[in-house]
């Protein structure tokens, strides 16, 4: 029971930060139709940032540790924008109207691009960050087996939801959020009510990309160790809680996370760690099989 | 006389070797309705098409005078002519944001002043009071819309559910949430029954007189067309071939060969010609 209890813990934290990157995955594709491979990388250049952030701070002696995390979470975040903006202008922006598969082939071409990038500039070697925010409660305690919930688990999980409610209410109540959903249903129409379709599809990928940063400071002081390939697996796997979620909802995404976050996690503690990413892929194929639209989907109805 | 709102002038519409406009020129005047009619494949939709950036037309320009200011309309993005011209615009098949409420859909109408209130969204995240305010404007602008369209009861309905014919008047009053200087409506009363088709005549002459704008519609029904248009052009194979008040149109041998066919001595010198 303590050992379930712990594991559950454990997947919800990891699930939270499937979940941040899933959003961008599931807003992106909601918007233009497509998925953006190179979603997972901005996720780790926001790892990065929060990294050398941290460095930085340190050496000019920011080291009070609420204020340092909350400027390299802003740092990160815009810093993630800027990249997301960039790769829609660069990358996929000019291959619009083109054929479908076009802007696919550019975003993994993006994504080979941003980790080959970060390779050479930051060199390849495992980055490590000394752990910052220790302790945490002890939940239950029994046979010798202690079940904790660390302040940094709990920070994962408030600021996920924190943010989640945030979102919802953006894309339910501003003239923003509006203006996505109509770009989502028709961009056509939506342009001759005056909203202009690129900014919004802009707009997108930087509130995506500033979710992947979140996720990417939160991966790294989590675990404390980054490298430039995080990006493709972390993508991967947020991608599939995107599709389990059902893409295009966003709800569905955060579901998919959590979902994922605890599948693996469960996974390794009762069968095997080795074939942990064998189960969370499983998951995908079986989604893919036996219910397209995932659980939270709507059917997709095509456009004529 | 009013003052002329939108100039088209020689526009030529190309699709490699299709000439689907022909050098036309029409003038559609401030808070009066101009009718576009015109047999199939004409060039109606495509003169609209031209006007709201989704063509750019091969020759010609297109002058919307606001009074204060003119737009060459054929240089502008699709969403500038909207945003900065004024000029709305509904389709032949009916584009409603399905997935919306009825009320959202006069709403995202509002898009750009809202956006303008909100500071770009990031004051409005922190509720400051323009955004309130500009947000409670937009709803009251909505329900005005609502009531004269008769749908003030099925706002929170969505908008895919409403039968036909509230759908085609929820697509007038989303486009005049916009604010138009000039509404262009391509069919309006296309699949409307006579009672139908009659309320849109009182809606349309309302919107003329009481918002004070001009009118630019396509229509086939011509209950409609002779009705309620102030100026009827008429178009055949690209080219205008009437343009006048619907008494003198209606009497215009060109209007009438095109409508009923030519009688068979014409035809044959018609055939010879070409």
């Amino acid at each position: 029971m303590e050992y379930f209890v712990q594991q559950l813990i454990n997947g919800l934290a990891l699930g939270s930060i499937y979940g941040l990157i899933a959003i961008g995955y599931t807003m992106v594709y909601g918007i233009i139709g497509m998925i953006n491979f190179a979603h997972g990388d901005v996720f780790m250049i926001g790892a990065f940032v929060a990294l050398i952030t941290f460095l930085v701070l340190g050496m000019i002696g920011i080291t009070w540790l609420p204020f340092a995390l909350l400027l390299v979470l802003v740092v990160a975040m815009v810093v993630a924008s800027v990249y997301g903006w960039a790769i829609e202008r660069l990358a996929y922006r000019p291959l619009r109207g083109s054929f479908r598969l076009a802007p696919l082939i550019s975003a993994i071409g993006m994504s080979i691009l941003l980790q080959n990038y970060v390779q050479i500039t930051q060199g390849a070697r495992v980055k490590p960050l000394p752990p910052l925010i220790q302790g945490g409660f002890v939940i239950m305690e029994n046979d010798g087996f202690t079940v904790s919930l660390s302040y940094m688990q709990i920070i994962i999980v408030a600021l996920t939801v924190i943010l989640m409610i945030a979102f919802s209410a953006l894309i339910s109540r501003t003239a923003l959020g509006r203006a996505q959903r109509a770009c989502e249903q028709d961009r056509t129409m939506a342009a001759l009510l005056g909203i202009n379709v690129d900014r919004t599809i802009s707009l997108t990928f930087v509130m995506g990309a500033a979710l992947a940063a979140v996720a990417g400071l939160m991966f790294l002081v989590y675990y404390g160790v980054i490298d430039f390939f995080i990006g493709f697996l972390a993508g991967v796997k947020a991608f599939t809680a995107a599709v389990l979620g059902g893409i295009g909802s966003l709800p569905g995404a955060m579901l998919g996370g959590l979902l994922i976050g605890l599948i693996e996690t469960f996974w390794s503690a009762y069968f095997t760690i080795e074939y942990k990413d064998v189960a969370a892929f499983s998951i995908l194929i079986m989604v893919l099989i036996f219910r397209p639209t995932g659980l939270l989907g709507r059917p997709e109805v095509e456009k004529v | 006389m009013n003052r002329p709102l939108l100039t088209v002038e020689h526009l030529t519409m190309r699709f490699g070797g299709l000439t689907a406009i022909d050098d036309v020129s029409f003038t559609a005047r401030d808070r009066e309705i101009t009718a576009i009619i015109g047999p199939n494949g004409a060039g109606k939709t495509t003169v609209f098409n031209c006007m709201t950036g989704f063509y750019k037309p091969t020759v010609g320009r297109l002058t919307l005078d606001r009074g204060d200011r003119k737009f060459l309309l054929e240089r502008l993005d699709d969403y500038q002519v909207a945003q900065r011209a004024h000029v709305g615009r509904t389709f032949q098949n009916i584009r409603l944001f399905p997935g919306m409420s009825v009320l959202e859909n006069l709403i995202v109408a509002q898009h750009n002043r809202l956006m303008h209130a909100s500071g770009f969204t990031v004051l409005g995240l922190f509720g400051f009071g323009g955004y309130v305010a500009a947000e409670r404007a937009a709803i009251d602008k909505a329900r005005y819309w609502l009531d004269r369209v008769n749908l003030t009861e099925r706002a929170d309905v969505n908008a895919g559910a409403l039968p036909y014919g509230a759908q085609r008047r929820l697509e007038i009053a989303r486009a005049m949430c916009t604010d138009p200087v000039l509404l262009c409506l391509d069919e309006p009363a296309a699949g409307l029954n006579p009672r139908e088709s009659h309320e849109l005549n009182e809606l349309l002459r309302f919107v003329r007189d009481e918002h004070k704008i001009g009118l630019l519609l396509i229509e086939h029904d011509m209950s409609v067309v002779m009705g309620i248009s102030d100026h009827i052009i008429v178009l055949d194979y690209g080219r205008k071939i009437s343009d006048g008040s619907p008494a003198e149109v209606r009497s215009d041998p060109a209007v009438i060969r095109a409508y009923l066919g030519e009688d068979e001595d014409e035809a044959k010198s018609a055939g010879d010609r070409a």
